[in-house]
């Protein structure tokens, strides 16, 4: 891992016009607002939160998929930096050779009518990355065996395939083109878990073999503590909490990443009743709380938090946590 | 030994298809007390659901049932073989009378243009014969006790108008207001994020101490299982495979698909261990496995034995029970 980032996000906000009626004012949902995340090249970063949070925003915002209305993200592989924003044309279909999107729901994301290989060819085809069509398959055998799928299945339509080879002809498609940063977007939710394991194994095991840099978005705070080397934690928009795995999972500063880490259900049927746990519900974000956003919900919120909104500090080797009192919460 | 509230006996379920006729479950048998929560663990396909649906013959228009299947549900000093019953006025006790089910969906529980509240008196005045005034004081009664907030605005409410929590909270306010005597819950956290579904989980809990019911807790997750159920039935392809109090089967796991599923599992309390995928995929239920369903997947699996013969649940202890030639005692 070298130490210059891959992303560099920059006071980034993505703010959304909804409910613009004849007769209603418009109104602006801030999905996403001014986040600052440097995503290190070769990494593994887990980005979670729950529905609401904004964490598929801030990961299609990476891929130009979503509005950047302030901030900038520059993406540099070596090649020169990339400012992703101003991507327009030739440029971006340049970038979208670099940077792929894996989806959560292997059996909408895969068009019934088309037959595996064509599936995963398409990239090749419409970016024009090969030549000739032996180049073409050529190059899907090789993406699909590294994939392990059976190449003797390439002529088969999705609908003979379970949801992990399914999930596999995913991630095969989004290899195709060799890109260096792949957004996955909870690519293992919808799988079972007998084989949410196998496809997680194989992301961390392409991911080695290629020299990839993933963003792998997660509501499960489980398989990100077991696949990731870095961890994002956002709520309402806003990061509150980065740090490297072992560091967020092993002393968790913000208090909801503490009562997120409290809520996963444990496997021990002894430890039923312990834990912090969370009163109310995420707020709107059409309409955030002002001050921090998480003082409705925060058993530790004093007067301050309602009123000023913390930013993020530095409170240790690489861990950032945006709460005021942080420090003092720590040993209770 | 008392009565117990259900006793389920060589349950057989089979689909016609327009590929020919499938079996979803195969020859299962359990007992549910009064007052217990059973969970019912497995994954896509495992029959779990469909289990559940028959108790209330709900499930599709091709399903049969095997002609061995006694469904008996003990109610108010009556045995009842719900199975049996034909008429929709006779259905009505396995259907909201003696017996109540939860979703995993709320948002495709309630009928979208039809008000919770109008909802809720509906089915009271169906199986409670009470006047709408009756029914309405009770309704809100029941949503305060589940915890939603402004009982009386949100009765006159629709289900689009309400978040993901409230809207199951309403669901379950719903289920238990006829005061059944079992409580179905198919996934009934699993599409809302985990603050939520540990607050879910603690009313569950909470309302079966209160209302003394019986449960049947459907979930593929383990941990949430572990964090709720007195006993817990672990299913595969359409059979039991082990059967046990909670504790003995997710400490002491043996069945070698228990035991793959734990190893699958990430788990947050030790980020070294490696996720182990159970190898292979689930087949599908047109290519049933001869002998014993796991045998296509299993590490112990016994040449010449598991192929051919299907193994049968027996007692470890008294109360634990494994379906594996593997953990067979050997003959003295």
């Amino acid at each position: 891992m070298s130490d210059k980032p891959l992303i560099s996000v920059k006071g980034l906000s993505v703010h959304f016009e909804v409910g613009k009626g004849v007769m209603s004012r418009k109104t602006i949902l801030k999905a996403v607002n001014n986040i600052n995340l440097d995503i290190p090249k070769g990494s593994f970063f887990g980005l979670v939160g729950e529905s609401g949070s904004g964490k598929t925003t801030l990961g299609r915002a990476m891929l130009q998929a979503a509005p950047i209305s302030e901030g900038s993200i520059t993406f540099d592989d070596g090649d020169g930096p990339l400012d992703i924003a101003s991507l327009r044309k030739q440029a971006l279909k340049g970038y979208r050779k670099k940077a792929q999107l894996i989806f959560q729901d292997p059996y909408a994301a895969l068009s019934p009518r088309m037959t595996v290989r064509d599936i995963i060819a398409e990239p090749l085809e419409v970016m024009k990355i090969t030549k000739t069509r032996a180049e073409t398959d050529n190059r899907v055998r090789e993406i699909a065996a590294m994939c392990r799928l059976n190449v003797e299945h390439l002529r088969r339509f999705p609908h003979a395939f379970s949801g992990g080879q399914r999930q596999r002809i995913s991630i095969a498609r989004a290899l195709v083109a060799s890109p260096s940063f792949l957004v996955a977007d909870e690519s293992v939710a919808a799988l079972d878990v007998s084989i949410q394991a196998d496809i997680l194994n194989l992301l961390k095991s392409l991911q080695k073999e290629l020299g990839l840099t993933f963003l792998f978005i997660s509501h499960d705070l489980s398989v990100v503590a077991h696949s990731c080397d870095h961890v994002a934690v956002m709520y309402l928009g806003r990061l509150v909490e980065t740090a490297p795995t072992r560091t967020l999972f092993n002393t968790p500063l913000h208090p909801y990443t503490r009562a997120l880490l409290s809520a996963v259900p444990s496997l021990d049927p002894d430890d039923r009743g312990k834990g912090e746990k969370l009163t109310g519900e995420i707020p709107s974000p059409i309409n955030p709380p002002p001050g921090c956003k998480f003082h409705t919900r925060c058993r530790f919120a004093q007067d301050k938090c309602k009123v000023d909104e913390p930013q993020l500090r530095k409170l240790g080797d690489e861990h950032f946590v945006s709460c005021h009192f942080a420090e003092e919460l720590a040993g209770k | 030994m008392s009565v117990p509230l259900i006793d389920v006996q060589n349950l057989n379920i089979q689909f016609h298809t327009g590929e020919g006729l499938i079996t979803a479950v195969d020859d299962v048998s359990f007992r549910l007390n009064p007052g217990e929560i059973l969970g019912i663990v497995g994954e896509s396909g495992s029959g779990k659901s469909v289990t559940a649906k028959a108790l209330m013959q709900l499930n599709a228009g091709n399903a049969v049932i095997g002609e061995k299947t006694k469904l008996l549900l003990h109610h108010q000093g009556a045995q009842i073989d719900i199975a049996k019953l034909r008429k929709p006025k006779e259905l009505l006790i396995a259907r909201g009378g003696a017996i109540s089910m939860i979703f995993q969906e709320p948002m495709a529980s309630f009928a979208p243009a039809i008000t919770i509240g109008a909802q809720m008196v509906e089915q009271l005045r169906i199986h409670a014969k009470m006047t709408k005034a009756e029914a309405k004081a009770i309704s809100i009664d029941m949503l305060n006790r589940v915890g939603i907030s402004e009982a009386p605005k949100r009765f006159d409410q629709y289900a689009f108008e309400l978040s993901g929590g409230m809207r199951q909270r309403a669901m379950i306010a719903m289920a238990l207001s006829t005061n059944p005597a079992l409580l179905i819950a198919d996934e009934p956290t699993t599409a809302l994020d985990v603050t939520i579904q540990a607050q879910v989980i603690d009313l569950m809990k909470d309302l079966v101490r209160d209302f003394g019911m019986a449960i049947i807790f459907i979930t593929h997750d383990l941990g949430v299982i572990a964090q709720t159920a007195d006993r817990v039935a672990v299913m595969y392809l359409g059979r039991i495979v082990e059967t046990g109090p909670v504790r003995d089967v997710i400490r002491n796991p043996q069945h070698p698909y228990t035991i793959g599923l734990l190893n699958a599992l990430p788990k947050l309390d030790n980020l070294d261990a490696p996720l182990t995928p159970v190898p292979g995929d689930i087949p599908s239920p047109l290519e049933r496995p001869l002998g014993c369903v796991f045998n296509t997947r299993c590490p112990q699996v016994i040449a010449g034995r598991c192929e051919g013969n299907v193994p049968q649940l027996h007692n470890l202890t008294d109360d634990h029970a494994v379906a594996c030639f593997a953990k067979e005692p050997v003959p003295a």
